[in-house]
C-alpha cells in the first residue's frame, strides 16, 4: 500500500492543491458507512410503517406498528428504566470519574500503576462481566455467602430495585476506569501556572479544584458524558444476560425492550419503532448536551476542531 | 509516562511546559485522593482476583472453601474443559472477524481523515457532517435493517455477515480521533510535499501515515477492543456454533456448564487473556491515545 502511485490523482490536482481533489478519498468510508449505517437508520423507520416476522414477506401496514407500540404500557416502564439507569449511572460515573481522573493526574509513579491496573475492567467484554458477576452474586453460593456476610449475600439481582443498583454498580465498575482515563488526560493539560497564581492568592486545594479544575475541564465533562449518555441507550448485553430484563420488567431497557420485540418475539415492525426511538434519544441528548457546552467551545470538542 | 507522549497532538498545545516538576511539590499531600484511588482499587481488583482464583479451584473448593482463599492445589482441569469444548475454533473466529474489521476499518477513516483536513468544499462537508452524526446514533438501533441485509446478501451465519457492519460502526469515531491528529500535522510539511511535486496519494502515504501512525495504533486497539468484546452482532447475525466468537461462547458455556461457575470462569479468563497479552504491550498508545484523542 505504501508505494506511491502518482497517477492515481485524478488530473489537476497539482494545480489546484486543495481544490476538493482529495474528495475520493473519503468516499470508500463514505461507501461503507452508507451501506451499513446511513441506509439501516433509514431502513429502520421505513420498516417502522410494516409488519414483518423476520423470516417473511415483509408487508406495509402505515401507521399500525406506531400506535400499537405507543399505546403498549411496556413502552413508557421501558423508557423510565432507561433513563433512569442513564441518569443515576451518570450521576455515579462522573463525579468518580473527574476526582479520580484529577488525582490521577499527578505524576508519581504509583499513580501510573493505579491507572494500569484501573483499566482492567475495560478489557473484559460486557458477557464475561455478567456472567462472571452473576456467578458472584448468587445468594447462596456467591461472594457474600461464602464469606458469611450477610449484607452480601441477598438476592441481588431477584428484587427490582436492588437489580437496577447491580446494574449501575457494574456499568460503573467497568467505565469509570475509561472516563477518568479521559479527565486524567485532561487534567493535564491544564497549565500548571494557574495553580501557582492561585496558590500566591492563598487558595487551597478545594477551592483550586472548584475554581480552576473543573471550569477548565469543562468541554470534556461534555464529551465525556455525550459517550456515557448514548452509550447507555445501547447497555444491551450486560443487561441481556445478568437479568434479561427482570426481575419482571424492572431492568428491561429500551435496547432490550427492542430485541426482545423483534428477535424472539418476531414482531420486527414493533421493535423498530422502539429502535426509532432510541435514535430520536440519542440525536435529542446529544444536540441537548451540545447546547449545555456552549456553542463554539464544544463544537471543537465534537467535531475536533 | 506522560512525558513520552510524542503526538502530533502534544506540539499544538499552547501549554508546552508539561508539568514535570518535581513531585513533591505540591504542598500537601492529596490524602482524599489516594483515599478514594486506593478504595476504587480494591473495587475493581477483587472481582477479578476473584475470578481468577476461582477458575483454578474444583467444584468441591468452590463450594467449601472462603471464596477469596487461592485453591491449596489450583487445577487446570476448568481450563481443559473449555479448551475441549471448542475454545480454539471461537478464538479463530474472534481474530479473523477483528483483523477483518480493524485493517481496513483504519484505512478507509484515514484515507477519510486525511480528504477532510487536506480538501475543501460542500462533499466535504456533509460527508464529514454524516461521519460526525454517527456518533451521536446508537448505531445498534439500526440493528433490524442491519439483518435484513445481511439476509438478502445471503451473508448470515458468515464471519463476513459481523466484520462489514462492524466496520461501518467503527468509522464514526476512527475518522473523528484522526482527523485531529492528520491536523496537528503543521501545514509546512504538506506545503514542501507539493513544492517536490507529490501527488496527494504520495503525500497521505509517505507524509500522514508515519506522522499519524500513533493514532492510526490507538483506533486499531481502539476498535479492536469494541469488536473482539462485541455481543449484539454475533448474537443476530449467526447461529451455528461453528460461527461463534468468544463473548457469545462465554454466554453459552454459562447455559452448557450449569453450575460449574470454576469451569464458566475459566472461560471468562480464557477470552480475556489474549486482550490482556495486547494490553501488556500497547498501553501506553492506547491511554495517551485515547486521552489526547478525547480531552480536547
Amino acid at each position: 500500500m505504501s508505494t506511491a502511485r502518482p497517477s492515481t490523482a485524478p488530473a489537476g490536482a497539482s494545480l489546484a492543491g486543495r481544490s476538493g481533489s482529495v474528495t475520493w478519498m473519503a468516499l470508500p468510508a463514505m461507501v461503507i458507512f452508507t451501506a451499513f449505517g446511513v441506509i439501516p437508520l433509514l431502513g429502520v423507520l421505513g420498516l417502522s410503517f410494516t409488519s414483518w416476522d423476520g423470516i417473511g414477506v415483509i408487508h406495509f401496514t402505515g401507521l399500525r406498528s406506531w400506535r400499537a407500540e405507543l399505546a403498549n404500557p411496556g413502552l413508557p416502564h421501558a423508557i423510565f428504566v432507561t433513563f433512569k439507569i442513564m441518569i443515576l449511572s451518570w450521576l455515579v460515573q462522573t463525579p468518580l470519574s473527574i476526582l479520580i481522573g484529577v488525582f490521577l493526574a499527578g505524576h508519581q509513579r504509583y499513580r501510573n500503576w493505579l491507572a494500569v491496573l484501573y483499566f482492567i475492567p475495560l478489557l473484559l467484554s460486557s458477557a464475561a462481566i455478567a456472567v462472571a458477576y452473576k456467578a458472584l452474586l448468587d445468594p447462596n453460593f456467591g461472594l457474600g455467602a461464602g464469606l458469611h456476610i450477610g449484607w452480601l449475600s441477598q438476592d441481588w439481582l431477584g428484587r427490582g430495585g436492588l437489580a437496577v443498583a447491580v446494574v449501575i454498580f457494574i456499568v460503573s465498575w467497568q467505565f469509570i476506569p475509561f472516563h477518568s482515563l479521559i479527565y486524567q488526560g485532561a487534567a493535564r493539560q491544564i497549565p500548571r501556572t494557574m495553580y501557582e497564581a492561585a496558590e500566591i492568592d492563598g487558595a487551597g486545594r478545594i477551592r483550586a479544584f472548584w475554581s480552576i479544575t473543573l471550569p477548565q475541564l469543562k468541554n470534556t465533562v461534555i464529551a465525556s458524558s455525550t459517550l456515557m449518555v448514548v452509550g447507555s441507550l445501547t447497555f444491551f448485553d450486560l443487561i441481556f444476560i445478568l437479568t434479561a430484563g427482570g426481575p419482571g420488567d424492572a431492568t428491561r431497557v429500551l435496547a432490550l425492550s427492542m430485541y426482545k420485540t423483534g428477535f424472539q418475539a418476531n414482531l420486527m415492525g414493533l421493535a423498530s419503532v422502539i429502535a426509532v426511538i432510541l435514535v430520536l434519544f440519542g440525536v435529542g441528548l446529544a444536540l441537548l448536551l451540545r447546547r449545555i457546552g456552549g456553542g463554539a467551545n464544544t463544537q471543537s470538542t465534537l467535531e475536533g476542531g | 509516562m506522560a512525558t513520552t507522549v510524542t503526538t502530533p497532538t502534544q506540539g499544538r498545545r499552547k501549554t508546552p511546559t508539561r508539568h514535570e516538576g518535581p513531585a513533591g511539590r505540591r504542598p500537601r499531600p492529596n490524602w482524599l485522593g489516594a483515599i478514594l484511588g486506593i478504595v476504587w482499587l480494591v473495587i475493581v481488583i477483587v472481582p477479578v482476583y476473584w475470578i481468577v482464583i476461582t477458575s483454578f479451584k474444583t467444584q468441591a473448593n468452590y463450594y467449601a472453601m472462603n471464596p477469596l482463599k487461592p485453591p491449596p492445589e489450583p487445577t487446570f482441569a476448568n481450563y481443559q474443559l473449555v479448551i475441549h469444548s471448542g475454545f480454539p475454533r471461537y478464538f479463530l473466529n474472534s481474530v479473523i472477524v477483528t483483523a477483518g474489521t480493524i485493517v481496513p476499518a483504519v484505512l478507509v477513516s484515514f484515507m477519510a481523515a486525511y480528504a477532510i483536513v487536506r480538501g475543501a468544499g460542500r462533499t466535504l462537508r456533509v460527508m464529514n457532517g454524516i461521519f460526525l452524526g454517527g456518533l451521536a446514533i446508537p448505531l445498534q438501533a439500526t440493528i433490524i435493517p442491519v439483518y435484513l441485509i445481511i439476509i438478502r446478501l445471503h451473508l448470515y451465519d458468515t464471519l463476513l455477515a459481523m466484520i462489514l457492519p462492524s466496520i461501518a460502526f467503527a468509522i464514526p469515531l476512527s475518522v473523528l480521533v484522526l482527523t485531529n491528529f492528520v491536523r496537528d500535522v503543521p501545514r509546512e510539511l504538506f506545503e514542501s510535499m507539493r513544492v517536490d511535486g507529490a501527488s496527494e496519494w504520495t503525500t497521505l502515504w509517505r507524509l500522514a501515515f508515519p506522522l499519524t501512525r500513533p493514532a492510526l495504533v490507538t483506533v486499531a486497539i481502539y476498535n479492536g477492543l469494541a469488536v473482539w468484546n462485541a455481543f449484539l452482532l454475533p448474537l443476530i447475525l449467526t447461529q451455528s456454533t461453528e460461527k461463534r466468537t468468544l463473548p457469545l461462547a462465554v454466554w453459552s458455556f454459562q447455559s452448557q456448564y450449569g453450575v460449574n461457575v470454576p469451569a464458566v470462569l475459566a472461560s471468562v479468563v480464557l477470552t480475556t487473556l489474549p486482550i490482556l497479552i495486547l494490553y501488556a504491550f500497547g498501553r501506553r498508545q492506547l491511554v495517551s491515545g485515547l486521552t489526547a484523542g478525547f480531552s480536547k
